[in-house]
């Protein structure tokens, strides 16, 4: 090998090395040995009366379009959270009669949208809340493609839009105060607080009214578990929650892909260098002139 | 004189030559021009709105279908099409294959210029472009997102891509040394390329893993990453064989008399690969067929679709390649290219677009406004093509 030859394979190698930007973190979420717990809000819809004051709260806390709740009769369709509104409620008709279930960000353990986000703008924070940070995110709507509760929004209708979806009052939380929409609820439906608490709380209630609740906490489990958790008399399949999303935590359907990137970003530039020194017509000749020698000396 | 003078004087010559360059050459009133000029001048007015009033204002896009043809049609199908210049390169460059030596150059162009324009018409679709630098400088790296990886990999592989292009370039400015340098600069380029391919093209693929509970299961499965790796090698080769078609007729003048008898071996040659690649590719959907037991699906609209694209635009184009090839059948391998082109695009808008939320009741379709668009762009390629190849050495034998 030359010395011409042997920059140009490690100026290959060095390129390389130098793209091999992307160590595989794992999700942030698992195993964090802090004090804090990650919170969370358990909805028991049993006790919803569909008064609908967290949708107000929540949109006079951030801004929001704020509904007027008397006039405008939204309980008579299913709707779904907008880049106006963060939460909503809707009403169910089901076996036991109408059932309201408030809708919001699920604030996932490990979330699909902090995973898809390239710049870190959806942000797990170690509290607990998902949060979205204008001054990063550029407008790419891959979490919108990977959150399997479909939550975040865009606004499509502006020339700066933002990602729009609940962040559990995180500015709120900072201050030692509830979020705005627990805060609001008359009836004691929200709860607030570390998952670990409400999943007791959660249990308790099932075990003691066996024949009042199914026997299923939403959220426990799925999609890796949630910071949400809901109670419900009625399946769940009847209240509008998809119940084949799995307990897969959603990252884990790209680590695979992720972590095979250094194998292939190290192993394939090795193999080409390779194979280009094999199919060198030179070396061949050479190798052929050396076959052909008399050099039978070591014979 | 000295260094430095000899330097000025260059770069004068350069920098007058290239100005001299810019101007335009020949008619103006060509079929093409009457058609693309006003495709793109209403594409610019369509996206002043689009900057100012959101994409809302001209685009379908919805909470529901966040990406549309934007995404789905220039970028995932415009980059699959790109990836026949990591497939020539490897097999000139790695494989020290002479016999496609010819046309590696409008290849690498077409790659590069692919690259430039359809990966570049995300910066349309970002709703914050200004913003796009964040993942490349570093004040906020996603590494646990794969759109990070296939944002950088577009950004390298561009580099790379230009890279194994300069040569030409220098060869055109007549800067005999820089040429020099850059011609030595090839080989690592060509394989770091052809590495950031396979992983962006696989990566493209890997965007719409978690995607899970919303594309249609006869289009999801854990091993998209492979199918878009796999198949864009075909997708590479079958457009060399569509470009190379009309480019020989287009181009003639440039291309001269001698090396078309010769091209007709490399197309075949393109075919032969494309066969078999589209026969490992259908191979593979049919490994997955079984072992996720996919005829349970298959009884309904859906099921056609997906057989329609399976067999009619990949089992079908790749029969038809095999035979061409043995015949020596010219006209059979372009009518292949053209459908295996068909089925590439099939089968990226179904992942990205079609498929995507089959359940839903108000199904996404592009407005006329992103047709347009889509439009502009490719004309815009095509301008930029032509004056590239009527002015550089790209068809003539380097």
């Amino acid at each position: 090998m030359d010395r011409r030859q042997f920059f140009r394979t490690s100026a290959t190698a060095g390129a390389a090395v130098g793209a091999a930007v992307l160590p595989i973190r794992h999700a942030k979420a698992a195993g964090t040995k802090e004090n804090k717990e990650f919170i969370g809000v358990l909805v028991d819809t049993t006790r919803c009366i569909g008064c609908r004051s967290c949708e107000v709260a929540c949109s006079i806390t951030h801004d929001n379009f704020v509904p007027d709740i008397k006039n405008d009769n939204a309980l008579e369709q299913i709707r779904d959270t907008s880049d106006k509104q963060w939460t909503i409620v809707n009403r169910f008709k089901t076996e036991k009669g109408d059932v309201f279930v408030k809708r919001q960000c699920m604030h996932c353990w490990q979330p699909a949208c902090v995973a898809a986000c390239l710049v870190n703008a959806m942000y797990k924070t170690k509290e607990g809340p998902v949060t979205w940070n204008g001054d990063k995110c550029m407008g790419c709507r891959f979490c919108m493609v990977s959150c399997p509760f479909d939550i975040p929004k865009a606004e499509y209708h502006s020339w700066n839009p933002r990602i729009q979806k609940c962040n559990l009052c995180y500015e709120r939380l900072r201050e030692g105060k509830k979020p705005a929409c627990v805060e609001a609820c008359p009836t004691d439906t929200l709860m607030f607080g570390p998952k670990r608490e409400l999943m007791e709380i959660a249990r308790h209630r099932v075990y003691s009214h066996p024949d009042k609740y199914v026997h299923q906490i939403y959220g426990e489990n799925e999609v890796g578990g949630t910071g949400w958790l809901y109670l419900s008399a009625v399946p769940f399949s009847q209240i509008g929650f998809r119940t084949d999303l799995g307990t897969t935590p959603y990252p884990e359907y790209t680590k695979q892909f992720l972590v095979s990137v250094p194998l292939i970003l190290f192993g394939v530039p090795a193999l080409l260098l390779g194979l280009n020194e094999l199919t060198d017509r030179k070396n061949k000749l050479r190798e052929s002139q050396e076959w052909t020698n008399p050099g039978a000396e070591n014979e | 004189m000295n260094n430095t003078a000899v330097f000025t004087s260059e770069f004068n010559r350069v920098f007058k030559f290239f100005l001299q360059e810019l101007k335009p050459r020949g008619k103006w009133l060509t079929p093409f021009n009457v058609i693309s000029i006003p495709i793109i001048i209403a594409g610019l007015i369509i996206l002043y709105f689009r900057f100012v009033y959101g994409l809302g204002s001209v685009t379908n896009l919805s909470q529901d279908f966040p990406w549309g043809l934007w995404i789905g049609f220039d970028v995932v199908t415009g980059v699959a099409f790109a990836g026949g210049s990591y497939v020539v390169t490897f097999v000139v460059y790695v494989m020290r294959n002479e016999k496609y030596h010819s046309i590696v150059r409008v290849t690498v162009l077409n790659g590069l210029l692919a690259y430039v324009f359809y990966a570049g018409a995300l910066v349309l679709d970002l709703g914050r472009p200004w913003h796009i630098v964040n993942p490349i400088i570093g004040n906020s790296f996603g590494y646990n997102s794969v759109l990070f990886l296939v944002s950088w990999h577009f950004l390298l592989y561009m580099i790379a891509m230009f890279v194994e292009f300069s040569p030409v370039i220098a060869e055109w400015a007549q800067l005999e040394k820089v040429r020099k340098f850059l011609s030595a600069l090839t080989l690592g380029a060509v394989i770091f390329g052809i590495t950031l391919s396979i992983l962006h093209q696989s990566g493209l693929g890997a965007l719409f893993l978690m995607a899970k509970p919303k594309i249609h299961p006869l289009w999801y499965s854990e091993f998209i990453p492979v199918l878009f790796f796999v198949s864009s090698i075909y997708a590479g080769l079958s457009m060399i064989i569509f470009e190379g078609t009309i480019s020989h007729k287009v181009f003639k003048h440039l291309i001269g008399e001698g090396s078309h008898h010769h091209y007709d071996e490399i197309v075949l040659g393109l075919a032969k690969g494309a066969a078999i690649t589209m026969f490992v590719y259908y191979f593979f959907q049919a490994l997955l067929f079984i072992h996720e037991k996919r005829w349970e699906l298959i009884n309904d609209f859906w099921g056609y679709w997906y057989l329609v694209e399976v067999i009619g635009f990949v089992l079908i184009p790749c029969f038809m390649f095999a035979y061409a090839v043995r015949n020596r059948n010219l006209g059979l391998i372009k009518v292949a290219s053209v459908m295996a082109i068909l089925g590439i695009i099939l089968n990226r808008l179904n992942v990205s677009v079609i498929a995507f939320r089959w359940y839903a009741v108000d199904h996404y379709y592009p407005s006329w406004e992103e047709i347009v668009v889509t439009l502009m762009v490719i004309s815009v390629e095509i301008w930029v093509l032509r004056w590239i190849v009527t002015r550089m050495p790209v068809f003539r034998n380097p």
